[in-house]
């Protein structure tokens, strides 16, 4: 347990060194000019920003967001399945059309529904 | 464990990790170089032998640069998005062999930082990680161009998720177990390689694994026409470059991922091990630049429709189709 995890944890720390050296470096060797009021604006192209960007977005996004969590579990849910698929043979097969024909109802309907429509 | 086993553990990290930089480091001379050579042009050709130095002047350009972090930005979270980009970036090489093993002063080493038994699950949720880093410098930038990239790549990056893992799902029923090693070990021969046991699979995987990495053609996220830089527009100085460092490391654990489950990793004829790794991931390398020198972008539409309409009906059918033909 200890020789598989603590090289993974080792390379974390490695890591967040390398990273936070990174952010030390340049925080020393960077140049600093004198306070300007454009450096503190939003850069919107050279023109002067308009309005607040913390708006509201389209739901689409959100309702993305749902949808992945439902079918990346299905897909989590078939990693087991498919290391002992060997033992499970046609048993594991028709539980699994079972598990995908019930996914695939929900499919159909978020396709009827519209959820997946951008336009 | 004794203390030697750790020093050993310590210098093959730090190795590979160094390895890592210094191959994202001279990634973009090799994409600077090719797409240029595709645009008939000659890319970086004055610091050193056709730019050779090139990245090192980048790194020290970018070091030198000042690091304005703006009033108008959320300070804690801005500052920790670089971050949360880089260090997940670089945490999933570690369970991928590079190599078979070797004797050295009498002691086994395995090519390996972490033969871990879970090994593609671990990749998974530590590729999965870099989504935060997109959604919190999106957002916390406070910039409308950084918002509008960051909640278009965090939509991007989960809907390619999901076809991403049902690819690896089929590798995983075509050798009946999720460690890596195991994995190569299985494709010993060419004909064994599971990219001929199930082409599909590394089609769905290699196009899910570039729109991961915000990649053309689905660099929309940083699409410079009409999102300046995308989600870090915001961003100077060394914190940008590690957001760079972030993307190449990704797109190089990709192409180890690839050559480990599909082209039979480190494992080929005459030459020694480590370097046909390195052979098939930098072949990996040149096709992701010539995709990028050849194609044009995605609408986002299309993107998404591809995504769930395409791609996830024919990822769940060929997870389907592997395991009947597995049963017969």
């Amino acid at each position: 347990m200890f020789e598989t995890y603590f090289p993974i944890v080792f390379l974390l720390l490695v890591s967040i060194a390398a990273g936070g050296g990174l952010y030390l470096l340049s925080k020393f060797l960077g140049r600093k000019s004198p306070e300007s009021k454009y450096m503190d604006t939003p850069y919107e192209c050279g023109v002067e920003p308009v309005g607040d960007t913390r708006e509201r977005f389209p739901v689409k996004f959100y309702l993305i967001a749902i949808l992945f969590i439902v079918f990346d579990i299905e897909v989590v849910f078939m990693y087991p399945w498919a290391v002992v698929y060997d033992r499970l043979a046609l048993f594991g097969f028709i539980e699994m059309l079972v598990f995908i024909g019930i996914l695939l109802i929900g499919y159909v309907y978020i396709l009827r529904s519209g959820a997946l429509k951008w336009d | 464990m004794d203390w030697i086993t750790i020093v050993i553990i310590a210098v093959k990290v730090v190795v590979v990790f160094a390895v890592l930089l210094t191959g994202c480091a001279w990634m973009t001379w090799l994409e600077r170089k090719l797409v240029a050579r595709i645009q008939t042009r000659l890319g970086p050709m004055n610091a050193g032998f056709q730019g050779l130095l090139q990245p090192i002047a980048d790194m020290i350009k970018l070091l030198l640069k000042e690091d304005i972090s703006p009033k108008h930005v959320d300070k804690m979270i801005y500052a920790l998005a670089p971050l949360a980009a880089f260090i997940p970036a670089t945490l999933s090489i570690a369970v991928v062999p590079f190599g078979s093993s070797v004797e050295l002063f009498g002691r086994h080493i395995d090519l390996v930082i972490s033969n871990l038994n879970i090994g593609i699950l671990y990749v998974l949720a530590v590729t999965s990680l870099g989504v935060y880093a997109i959604a919190m410098a999106g957002w916390s930038s406070n910039s409308k161009y950084s918002l509008l990239g960051g909640i278009r790549s965090a939509a991007q990056m989960i809907s390619y998720e999901i076809g991403l893992g049902l690819s690896i799902v089929v590798v995983v029923l075509l050798s009946g177990t999720v460690n890596l090693v195991e994995m190569v070990n299985q494709q010993s021969s060419i004909l064994q390689w599971n990219v001929f046991a199930n082409p599909v699979a590394f089609l769905i995987y290699f196009i899910c694994a570039v729109a991961e990495t915000n990649r053309n053609p689905f660099d929309l996220p940083e699409a410079e026409s009409e999102l300046v830089a995308g989600y870090f527009t915001e961003y100077s100085s060394m914190k940008f470059g590690m957001f760079f460092v972030g993307e190449y490391a990704n797109m190089i654990t990709v192409g180890a991922i690839a050559t480990t489950l599909f082209f039979g990793g480190w494992q080929g004829p005459f030459l020694p091990p480590v370097l046909w790794f390195v052979i098939k991931v930098a072949a990996f390398m040149v096709f992701y630049i010539w995709t990028r020198g050849t194609l044009p972008r995605f609408r986002y539409d299309q993107l998404m429709n591809f995504g769930w309409k395409v791609l996830l009906p024919v990822a769940v059918l060929n997870v389907l189709v592997t395991a009947l033909i597995k049963l017969w």
